[in-house]
């Protein structure tokens, strides 16, 4: 039992950063209909610049500040030179830009900074655990425990109370009738692309809290793991990414945790057979969004 | 009196498709002229390409006295230009209560926001009612006047209504009338764009009549009552 208690709480920290990921990717879906693959290199940038600011010596808090707002520059600048130009264009054009931008950063990284993995400094404080309720948990399990809670909290009162967020959800729901009320269609989608850069710079701070190195390639599979679980939620949905993020990490963590030894090289694909069930099940996922057939931008 | 907008020899194409072809048309502060023809007469892309969200291939408009034909339609609601649009379009997912502040999204001055929805809600009671229910658990004539309401937040100079009584039962089709006399009271003017053509015309002081993407009529309201033109129009007629 306790053994289970305890995946359960490695399965609520690992879905709280996939949830973060796949709410970055649905909140720029909703509005522009764009699957965005270089959100994965938003993480490496923040992870890099972590690693940077270890070396330097710089407070890990100050630290975590500067990771998390370079990947939302990261994602403005994106946004502004790479996707303002092909806006409008086809579903197809937009998801092939974004892929360009991740391979475009990745060979950056890999030229400029290294191949290689590199480690990133940490307080030690993150690598200790603390025993509650009888469950050892490691520092960093709490730390992205929390950080998903209050990023949600954030997230929510963004998108129901500011009149910016609010905005963006008429936008995502109807892009024409919004910009008829005077929400300008620059704003809104530079505004989704910096609420996807915080997200992901959140993200990539406690992925790399679990890991301690970054290297170029770092970002591509907790990406590829939020995009299933944007899926498995309903893309375009919010609710349905958060609802997605924990379900898959759920199905991963218990996959590895109980699964016999034998069979544990079939985990990844008893995995997905079940996120391939779930969708039979429910083809729009589990949360659909209402507004999935909207016209995008 | 000069035109609050005019449009001169005002085209639409969609890709090769001409929906409208080389059309004029005038209203002038106060007026409420009616648009009116058969289905794919091309009214509705009319009101879009003012508002900028159909693509204007050639021809000019110019709102009290600026030309606006590239205008971007984000920018048009500020000056006091906007359209309800046909099918009503409320913001399903939001409250009643943020479909109505989107409205005023360009509006600064809080005290004028203020006095915006003490407006709206005082010509929609129900609205008032149901502020905290999402737009799209509405029935359809509280759409419409959601729509509309959303509409009036920004304080429109010109108002454009497409189609505001489709799909109504006929009592809430008459309130939805009595509101735009009610609004010509107040001072806004208005282009309405109806299929129920004699209410249309009932209320409205001038109107043209489209076919195929061209004016084939126009005149006073109860000129173009009595005249054979618009069952022409509509029955596609020489």
């Amino acid at each position: 039992m306790d053994f289970f208690l305890q995946q359960s709480a490695n399965a609520v920290a690992l879905g709280g950063i996939y949830a973060l990921l796949a709410l970055g990717l649905a909140v720029v879906f909703s509005i522009m209909g764009l699957i965005n693959f270089a959100h994965g290199e938003l993480m490496t940038i923040s992870g890099y610049v972590l690693m940077y600011c270890g070396i330097a010596a710089v407070p890990f808090p100050l630290a975590v500040i500067l990771a998390i707002g370079a990947a939302v520059l990261a994602a403005i600048a994106m946004e502004r030179i790479a996707f303002r130009p092909v806006r409008g264009g086809s579903g197809a054009t937009l998801l092939v830009t974004s892929f360009a931008i991740a391979m475009i950063l990745q060979m950056l990284f890999q030229n400029l900074i290294s191949a290689r993995s590199q480690p990133v400094l940490l307080p030690a404080i993150l690598s200790e655990s603390v025993t509650i309720f009888g469950l050892i948990i490691g520092v960093n399990k709490i730390a992205a425990i929390v950080s998903t809670v209050v990023m949600l909290i954030f997230l929510d009162w963004f998108m129901t109370k500011q009149k910016t967020g609010i905005a963006m959800r008429a936008a995502a729901e109807d892009f024409s009738i919004a910009r008829l009320m005077g929400i300008h269609a620059n704003t809104v989608i530079a505004g989704a692309f910096a609420l996807s850069g915080l997200l992901a710079g959140v993200a990539a701070v406690l992925w790399v809290s679990q890991r301690a190195s970054v290297d170029p390639l770092m970002g591509f599979t907790p990406v590829l793991k939020a995009f299933i679980a944007a899926i498995l939620g309903g893309l375009g949905s919010l609710k349905g990414a958060v609802a997605g993020g924990f379900l898959l990490a759920f199905i991963e963590v218990y996959l590895s945790a109980f699964l016999p030894h034998g069979m544990q090289e079939f985990r990844e694909p008893i995995g997905l057979a079940i996120v391939v069930l779930v969708l039979l099940l429910r083809p729009n996922g589990l949360l659909p969004a209402k507004t999935l057939a909207a016209e995008k931008v | 009196m000069t035109s609050l907008i005019e449009l001169k020899s005002v085209s639409v194409s969609y890709d090769a498709v001409k929906a409208v072809r080389g059309i004029d048309l005038s209203v002038k502060d106060g007026e409420i002229v009616a648009l009116l023809g058969a289905n794919g007469a091309g009214k509705s892309s009319t009101l879009n390409a003012i508002v900028g969200l159909a693509p204007v291939s050639a021809g000019k408009i110019i709102f009290d006295g600026t030309d606006i034909t590239d205008f971007s339609p984000e920018t048009l609601a500020p000056i006091g230009l906007t359209l309800s649009p046909e099918g009503r379009r409320v913001f399903a997912t939001l409250s009643v209560e943020d479909n109505l502040m989107l409205g005023a999204y360009s509006v600064k001055d809080k005290a004028q926001v203020k006095a915006a929805y003490d407006r709206v809600y005082e010509l929609f009671p129900i609205l008032f009612e149901r502020k905290q229910q999402y737009g799209g658990t509405l029935s359809g004539g509280q759409q419409q006047m959601l729509a509309l309401g959303r509409a009036l937040m920004c304080s429109p100079r010109l108002l454009l209504l497409d189609e505001p009584s489709l799909g109504l039962a006929p009592i809430i089709v008459e309130q939805i009338f009595e509101l735009i006399a009610q609004l010509r009271q107040q001072g806004v003017t208005i282009i309405l764009v109806e299929q129920n053509v004699s209410m249309a015309l009932n209320i409205a002081d001038r109107g043209y009549v489209m076919a195929s993407g061209e004016i084939v009529a126009h005149g006073d309201a109860a000129t173009l009552s009595n005249s054979t033109t618009l069952e022409n129009a509509y029955l596609g007629a020489e």
